[in-house]
């Protein structure tokens, strides 16, 4: 008997169908645990997913690759949601027409800063040329950056581990700095989070008002073009 | 559901298609997203299917981050090595983010006289 089960789980391992089943119960129990916290930024369910499965991985001893053999069904959905960010940018676009100067600008200003703050600080404290290029659009929602990252010759998986910290990071930053700023439009938070912190912020901005959360979103998605079209722009100046 | 995904998906594939034919370094799927944007606007409405299928992949976008995600297990040695510009860069990176963009749109709001109309 014990064999036997040994000899399917050695089939089953090597699977597509476990990989996949183990990536979507990773996510569902991190989820309901986001949920269960009240929807604590800190509890954050990319990375309590990520943990999980990382420690099942080690500790059956299945290679990074097996398990994207699987996995890669739910990655390729990153492709058609980025399309996807066209709706709210769409059902927003009257508010989008009314502040577009504002937002034009503020966009140009924080787009080049999330790319030369975070590459050119990296760089002074000494980071190699790989993780700058996977640095650069760290600020953007993770299937644009990680598109760019691939793009310019970084590492698309690294890229993807700053972007979910950056997200995390903006979400738990932005109420108290921006309170102790004393900044109460709505409108301005909600743009700044959605642009230097993606869909993480978003969610953040949304808990705190509705204004602020579809002010996110449209940053969100207006940041990710911008980026998309700078950094390898930047990459082949340098 | 089928048609709306097929609809994202084409739109995907003729962004990947195009910044190939034009040798443009942008992501396919970006150029998908402004061709999805072109096409609501033309039609000057999101169909209903379109609306609930996006909404669908984007409220569980975080799943989507998973697998990438999971390959951070690939980098643990550089990680171990470079903590220390990466925690700079993306701790003190992110903060100046906030501060520049929320005080450029404010400035500028103020500029333009938007700020009286929304300002509670």
């Amino acid at each position: 008997m014990p064999q036997a089960i040994s000899s399917i789980w050695v089939y089953l391992s090597a699977s597509p169908l476990l990989w996949l089943t183990a990536t979507l119960w990773a996510y569902l129990g991190a989820h309901w645990l986001h949920e269960r916290s009240g929807r604590n930024p800190l509890v954050n369910s990319v990375s309590i997913a990520v943990i999980a499965l990382i420690a099942v991985l080690l500790a059956t001893g299945t290679q990074y690759e097996t398990y994207f053999q699987g996995a890669q069904f739910v990655h390729f959905l990153l492709g058609p949601a980025t399309v996807a960010l066209a709706v709210p940018l769409y059902n927003h676009w009257a508010t989008v027409r009314r502040l577009i100067l504002p937002m034009t600008v503020a966009l140009a200003a924080g787009s080049v800063t999330a790319i030369a703050s975070s590459v050119g600080i990296a760089w002074a404290v000494g980071a190699d040329p790989i993780t700058l290029k996977s640095l650069a659009s760290k600020s953007v929602t993770t299937p644009i950056a990680m598109a760019v990252t691939e793009q310019i010759g970084g590492l698309p998986s690294l890229t993807a581990v700053f972007v979910i910290l950056t997200g995390i990071l903006g979400a738990i930053m932005v109420t108290p700095l921006f309170n102790a700023m004393r900044i109460r439009d709505m409108r301005a938070r909600g743009f700044a989070v959605g642009l230097a912190a993606h869909g993480i912020g978003t969610a953040r901005a949304f808990q705190v008002s509705d204004v602020a959360g579809a002010f996110a979103g449209i940053a969100m998605a207006l940041n990710g073009i911008v980026t998309a079209v700078l950094v390898p722009l930047l990459a082949n100046m340098f | 559901m089928i048609a709306a995904f097929s609809l994202l998906v084409l739109c995907q594939l003729i962004g990947e298609f195009l910044v190939r034919l034009a040798r443009v370094p942008v992501p396919g799927p970006v150029v998908g997203l402004l061709l999805l944007l072109g096409f609501l606007a033309w039609r000057g409405r999101v169909p209903e299917a379109v609306q609930s299928t996006s909404r669908g992949l984007l409220t569980h976008l975080s799943l989507l981050f998973v697998p990438a995600g999971t390959g951070v297990m690939l980098h643990m040695h550089r990680l171990r090595t470079e903590w220390l510009p990466v925690i700079a860069a993306l701790v003190a990176g992110t903060a100046i983010t906030l501060i520049v963009t929320v005080l450029v749109f404010l400035a500028v709001s103020r500029l333009t006289g938007a700020s009286i109309a929304a300002r509670k």
